[in-house]
């Protein structure tokens, strides 16, 4: 749509922050009984990273890959599209995401989990576990629905900090796979910073952390050596 | 000289002749009236907007709300409801509540082409009546001059065609006003909407005036400026003096400054709240402020 270099963030704020959570109690209870898998391949993963077979960093993206592609239709097309006109586009990056976790990690074979937990690794795990276990409950904190819980494999941010701590923990840094993770960062955040919502910060310092990590993973000397 | 309707309207507005023609109008009951310049067609001053507030989605909790709202809104003598493509769900929501409260009769039926393609207009126009469940829409404007040439074709070509009563034009946030000023020049448009409030008063320059003169109703958009101006004073005093133009409230303190603009036909508050539909409507009734007074309030506004 033209125009579009014509508003400020607030005026693209189409609906009240009433609306937009109460959007995830609603699905939530559509999707119940699906939250207890999705919950399970997070603690799947979460042991996956620490022991399994050789192949488990291919079977850890496959799994990344399908719950990118759940989010993709069951939160922005099935739900968030009616409130939001570019959710369809947030969508397309959800997939493009999952396509790339596919390739990279489940064909390719370049994410693994076989060197030593480095600094950046235990972060990585960190934050992983940060997205299952913590991240869900910063909303019932700050006062709303418990039914209302944005789960990681279900809603896009603690999926989308999941995946960048796993991301995090692999053996290797792969930036094509940081791109679009640290995007929606910024773009939940400001969506969350025009609502005021308090923890608007919060999923822009996850992706900036992981950014500096990232970065820091990559400069190191034995970044090379580790895990190939 | 003959003049037809809209010529005779207009010149009452601008030539200062005002004192000769009822300023607004109202039923016992009901809020005030105003004309609309090109029919002479009485509108209450206080309409319904629907951003962000009608957009709630697939929530049965949130739509029956939007519908009490609406039958609050009818209740309390209001008829004109405004929407757009670039909504979400407003438009889908706005025809759920139609259906439910049963007053598809009671509304002035206002909407928008909103897309950078000319040829999807008709199109867009056609899915959008479906969504209000409507026969035709009272008024149609072109959102915030969106491909304004070729959706002016096509509005213009609806009204001649008996579609469509009212062709008007958009903008919003104080946005192009010099091209929609050129617009009203060499235009034949029956409405124009645009943001004007206590404090974005650019278009008293310009704006007004010249729809004054032209006979183009106004619509004022963002009145409150969303909630804003009501939480930037709402832990201010209002003056003692408010109560002699009717505002018990800073809500119909902002809304009595804004409708008693003489230029201004409608202004179009948007709420989810059924006592806010009541306070604004309330605001829509005698005594609203005098040209004096509303320099006052001005004053005051810029001294908080």
């Amino acid at each position: 749509m033209s125009e579009w270099w014509a508003y400020q963030p607030s005026d693209l704020l189409m609906f009240s922050p009433q609306t937009y959570y109460r959007l995830f109690e609603l699905y939530n209870t559509s999707l119940w009984p699906a939250q207890i898998l999705t919950l399970a391949a997070g603690v799947g993963i979460a042991a996956l990273t620490t022991r399994g077979p050789h192949w488990r960093g291919r079977l850890i993206a496959a799994v990344l890959a399908f719950i990118w592609l759940f989010v993709a239709w069951g939160y922005f097309i099935d739900r968030y599209a009616a409130i939001n006109l570019a959710a369809p586009y947030f969508a397309l990056g959800f997939v493009v995401q999952a396509i790339l976790l596919a390739v990279v990690g489940a064909i390719l074979g370049h994410i693994t989990f076989e060197g030593a937990k480095t600094l950046t690794g235990k972060v990585g795990v960190a934050l992983f576990l940060f997205a299952l276990v913590f991240q869900p409950l910063v909303g019932v904190l700050l006062g709303r629905e418990w039914f209302g819980l944005e789960l990681f494999g279900s809603a896009p941010d603690p999926t989308v900090v999941g995946t960048l701590g796993i991301l995090l923990a692999a053996d290797r840094i792969r930036w094509e796979l940081l791109v679009l993770p640290a995007l929606w960062c910024a773009i939940t955040g400001a969506t969350l910073w025009v609502m005021n919502s308090p923890e608007a910060l919060l999923m822009p310092l996850v992706g900036l952390l992981v950014l500096v990590f990232a970065a820091q993973r990559s400069l190191s000397p034995r970044h090379e050596y580790a895990g190939d | 000289m003959q003049l037809n309707r809209r010529q005779l309207f207009g010149l009452l507005a601008a030539g200062g002749l005002t004192a000769l023609a009822p300023r607004f109008g109202r039923a016992q009951g009901a809020p005030l009236t105003k004309r609309i310049p090109s029919s002479g067609e009485a509108l209450p001053i206080v309409g319904l907007g629907s951003w962000i507030t009608f957009n709630v989605g697939d929530d049965p909790e949130a739509r029956d709300s939007s519908a009490e709202v609406m039958q609050a809104f009818f209740d309390g003598g209001g008829r004109m409801i405004d929407s757009s493509p670039m909504y979400g769900s407003a438009q889908e929501v706005i025809g759920y509540c139609l259906r439910k409260t049963g007053t598809s009769a009671n509304v002035f039926a206002t909407d928008k082409v909103w897309t950078g393609n000319g040829g999807e207009g008709p199109g867009q126009i056609e899915r959008t009546r479906a969504l209000w469940g409507i026969d035709r829409f009272d008024l149609l404007q072109v959102h915030n001059l969106v491909a304004w040439e070729a959706h002016l074709d096509t509005l213009s070509a609806m009204k001649n065609d008996g579609k469509l009563r009212y062709v008007g034009i958009t903008t919003s946030h104080g946005r192009r006003h010099n091209e929609l000023e050129k617009i009203m020049h060499e235009h034949d448009l029956d409405f124009v909407q645009l943001t004007y409030n206590i404090v974005d008063r650019e278009v008293e320059d310009r704006l007004l005036p010249l729809a004054q003169e032209k006979g183009i109703a106004v619509i004022a958009n963002r009145p409150f400026r969303r909630k804003e101006l009501i939480h930037r004073f709402e832990d201010e005093k209002l003056p003692e003096w408010a109560d002699d133009i009717g505002a018990a409230s800073w809500a119909q303190f902002l809304l009595k400054f804004v409708i008693a603009h003489p230029a201004i036909t409608c202004a179009i508050p948007a709420t989810t709240r059924v006592d806010h539909v009541r306070e604004n409507l309330t605001s829509a009734r005698e005594p609203l402020p005098d040209e004096e007074m509303r320099r006052r309030m001005v004053a005051y506004i810029r001294e908080l």
